[in-house]
């Protein structure tokens, strides 16, 4: 092709800064999954109870929102790669509109919450005791900074989106596309531990 | 310029895994519902680093992606056990 222009890029190491990135991101949530596994080892029996008071099936569902939105990001890369641009236009879009859902379920999950009086700081869960408050200290916790890891990852998608739109990410430059793409994974990847934890074992 | 050949994730791999993911998540549900004390905890996470596992090779494209990236998530994922197994150490030994 055209190998004598001289093309200031270099898509292996965004890639590669894009993964160290996610390296700090997986240490972060690590460290809040070491912190949460240490206060259930102290108190294992009011986890074991306040873990039945969280909804499985709205996390059941979000969690299958999530699995899918990853697929579909997945193949808006794929479709990229192979020119369909529309395609790639039209996945990337059903992406966004799925993490959007996530997120109207959470604000009715943590509704309920807050209906039931649970909310950090709450006076209900001082009487409860120090497991429970430690358990939703957590549960607020880790599923806010995933929530707002969905809101950032919808700002870069939407980002995008429009670059894909004004084609300044198109077939042979998509390494922005596949960054986006990369971050959204990790908020499902992190997902994947988190629903076990909270909303099945009990 | 590189000039290797960029791998292309087909749609159906792509398809494949996310039923293999939903299959997972099925199994997870159903384990954790037969009460099988500490070792659903145990269930629970195995399960979870199955999937992550198929989320990072596809979705994330590690399996065909250089080396140097499949070395760096290997220690960092090195160093996070060595840090879960330090704090335990110290949790069930003080």
């Amino acid at each position: 092709m055209e190998a004598n222009t001289h093309v200031h890029r270099d898509d292996v190491a965004s890639k590669l800064g894009m993964w160290l990135f996610i390296f700090t991101e997986i240490l972060l949530f690590g460290g809040m999954f070491i912190v949460y596994s240490i206060f259930r080892y102290n108190h294992p029996v009011a986890f074991h109870l306040a873990g039945e008071e969280l909804n499985d099936t709205m996390g059941l569902i979000n969690t299958i929102i999530l699995l899918v939105s990853s697929m579909t990001v997945a193949m808006s890369i794929t479709a990229m790669q192979r020119g369909q641009v529309r395609r790639s236009m039209q996945l990337l879009v059903i992406t966004i509109i799925l993490g959007l859902a996530f997120l109207v379920n959470k604000y009715f999950e943590w509704g309920a919450k807050f209906d039931h009086h649970i909310y950090p700081g709450s006076s209900f869960l001082r009487e409860l005791g120090t497991g429970d408050t430690l358990f939703f200290g957590l549960y607020f916790m880790m599923t806010g900074l995933h929530a707002l890891h969905i809101i950032v990852g919808l700002i870069i998608l939407v980002w995008v989106a429009f670059y894909i739109q004004k084609k300044r990410t198109r077939p042979d430059k998509y390494v922005f596309l596949e960054n986006g793409g990369l971050y959204w994974h990790l908020v499902d990847l992190i997902w994947i531990f988190l629903f076990p934890l909270f909303y099945l074992i009990h | 310029m590189s000039e290797h050949k960029t791998h292309i994730t087909s749609y159906t791999t792509h398809f494949m895994v996310l039923l293999a993911l939903l299959i997972l998540t099925w199994a997870t549900v159903s384990i954790t519902n037969i009460n099988l004390g500490p070792y659903s905890v145990t269930a629970a996470l195995l399960i979870a680093c199955l999937k992550a596992t198929l989320v990072l090779l596809y979705f994330m494209h590690l399996k065909f992606d250089s080396k140097i990236l499949k070395i760096s998530f290997s220690a960092v994922m090195v160093v996070f056990a060595l840090v879960i197994l330090l704090t335990f150490f110290d949790y069930l030994f003080r």
